[in-house]
């Protein structure tokens, strides 16, 4: 797990749905590059060309709420996606952001504090997110530990292949 | 240490049988055995992710089903050898419970086979896993790297939720039904109300309420961000159940003290007929809003609105008639059981007759991988559970959310319709 991430902000709104993050039609599609061209293209089809690694996602309540596709955590991974921090998440995109080992950090009242572009620097470890523009520091919930766990291994598939190797 | 919680919920008890603990309480991590897992046809990646986690042998082969539901048949190349993969998978790994294209959707084949039943842990590769609670079953879903997991290990880590109680009072009017009362709900609430909790509906209401309505009702908490939902089994649920299940299940109750994270309540004789309007589910009103709104395409179908009752009112509205020469109509039974019940009924002649179009049951276009997509600019009514932008096809569409009955009417007239007044007869 990274310790700190800096990126600039791209910034949604509430209940950003997994529909708008990885649109259905493209399901079908397995291999991570061709996943990964389709990242936000619901909601924003300029996205990829203007996501650069690093980069940071922030989203207001809910985010991710909806199906649940793993295609929309997995299309962000493929972007190296350097963080999510939102004011809440659905339950599953949750799950499968941590599972695949991304960053994601519940940073109350976010979308207040962010504007699109504003460069941020944030520590993984302890949640905090500084931002640039305004100088202001923000507090994310810090990780609990099954959750650093699972993304210091690089994701669940690498803890359960250690935990159960032979088995 | 501490001490054994005696207020716990039912599923609270399901969730701590499940971890082999005597208690568990909200916001404890507990590692369960999950009783079934599906998994559906959009991920092979549980099967990529299996093998990436070193599994070569699936821990119990008997608590894993395949269900080819969201391209049923497949319509492209890339959806075959996806689906061939999966049965390949299957035949390697002795799993039996292969549902094939033509089954129907996940949720609907479970149900029709015996697979669910009280007390259960059903974990499948799908949001609408909450649908189960209709039966007294712990109903979530998850991504396909956690559905590996299972299939690796056979259990799941999860987070004991809260539960918020519902109460329905009062009598349902005539030409309402259970969609129209979870709308209401879900638009009163909000998308977010009851993230990671479990939403339990209980009240008067329920008693006369259909299995197919209350798994209406279950199927759509999943829109307020619930993990699960529940209802108490009663003896509609046992009757339901009787000739459908094998195995000898245990039914959990709620200990009288336990301690709900909210308590609400509704009369629902105020309610009448609602639609969820562009572009999220909670932005509900009542129909008469949008009435006379001319509709492209008129879908009724899915998990959530597709079951042999919903056909039927359908088939009640639009006996002798046809539907409006603008207006498609596509009607995808939920099921092969669905389908067939559907025909004795007489229902499919009907609705064909009137201009219906017959899909393949499964999926079809509730999430726009299948048949019947829009494009931009088309309006749609639909008995389905998302109307997300993009959701049926174009981000350019629009979709309305509402019963049955509703959908059928709107066909019939070629414009949003309140069902109502087709509904005053008998």
């Amino acid at each position: 797990m990274k310790k700190t991430v800096k990126g600039r902000a791209f910034v949604f709104g509430h209940n950003l749905d997994t529909d708008q993050i990885y649109p259905g039609r493209y399901l079908e599609l397995t291999d991570a590059e061709d996943v990964g061209q389709h990242a936000m293209e619901g909601v924003d089809p300029e996205f990829v060309h203007k996501f650069e690694a690093g980069d940071i996602i922030v989203g207001g309540r809910n985010f991710g709420c909806g199906s649940s596709r793993e295609q929309a955590a997995y299309t962000l991974k493929v972007r190296q996606v350097g963080a999510i921090l939102a004011e809440s998440f659905a339950r599953i995109f949750y799950r499968n952001a941590i599972n695949l080992g991304l960053t994601v950090l519940l940073c109350p009242d976010i979308s207040q504090h962010v504007a699109d572009g504003d460069v941020l620097t944030v520590d993984c470890a302890t949640g905090r997110v500084i931002n640039e523009r305004t100088a202001q520091n923000l507090q994310a919930e810090a990780l609990s530990e099954y959750v650093i766990k699972i993304i210091e291994s690089g994701g669940i598939t690498s803890l359960i292949k250690k935990e159960y190797e032979g088995g | 240490m501490r001490a054994v919680n005696h207020n716990q919920h039912a599923v609270e008890k399901i969730l701590a049988r499940a971890a082999g603990r005597a208690s568990v309480f909200a916001g404890q991590i507990v590692e369960c055995q999950v009783d079934l897992a599906e998994v559906n046809d959009l991920y092979l990646q549980t099967i990529r992710s299996f093998h990436d986690m070193g599994g070569k042998r699936v821990r119990h082969p008997d608590r894993i089903t395949f269900i080819l539901d969201h391209y049923a048949p497949a319509a492209t190349i890339q959806q075959a050898e996806n689906q061939k993969q999966m049965r390949q998978f299957c035949r390697e790994q002795d799993i039996h419970q292969l549902f094939d294209v033509g089954a129907g959707v996940c949720h609907q084949v479970m149900v029709d086979e015996g697979l669910v039943y009280p007390g259960m842990v059903l974990v499948a590769t799908d949001s609408h896993t909450t649908t189960h609670g209709a039966f007294g079953a712990f109903g979530t879903g998850v991504g396909a790297t956690d559905l590996a997991v299972i299939m690796r290990t056979g259990q799941l880590w999860f987070r004991v939720p809260e539960v918020v109680r519902i109460e329905l009072n009062g009598t349902i009017q005539r030409g309402v039904f259970a969609k129209d009362i979870i709308l209401y709900i879900i638009g009163n609430l909000g998308a977010d109300y009851a993230i990671y909790k479990v939403v339990e509906f209980c009240g008067e209401v329920l008693k006369d309420l259909s299995i197919s309505e209350r798994m209406a009702l279950c199927n759509m908490t999943t829109e307020m961000g619930a993990k699960a939902s529940y209802i108490q089994p009663d003896k509609r649920t046992f009757d339901f159940l009787r000739h459908k299940v094998n195995v000898d299940y245990h039914v959990f109750e709620s200990d009288p003290d336990y301690r709900y994270s909210t308590d609400l309540s509704y009369d629902v004789s105020q309610i009448e007929p609602q639609l969820s309007a562009p572009h999220s589910v909670d932005n509900v009103a009542p129909i008469h809003r949008f009435e006379g709104l001319s509709v492209d395409q008129a879908y009724l179908g899915s998990c959530t609105g597709g079951r042999t009752e919903d056909v039927g009112i359908a088939a009640r509205i639009l006996d002798g008639r046809k539907i409006h020469s603008r207006t498609r109509f596509i009607v995808v039974p939920a099921s092969k059981d669905v389908y067939l019940e559907s025909m004795a009924q007489g229902y499919i002649d009907i609705l064909v007759r009137a201009g219906a179009t017959i899909v393949t049951p499964g999926c079809a276009a509730c999430l726009g991988t299948h048949a019947g997509i829009l494009t931009a600019g088309e309006v749609c009514i639909s008995s389905t559970n998302r109307n997300f932008p993009g959701r049926m096809g174009h981000t350019g569409a629009q979709i309305y959310l509402g019963s049955p009955a509703a959908v059928a009417a709107s066909a019939l007239e070629g414009k949003i319709t309140n069902p109502v007044r087709y509904l005053n007869g008998d």
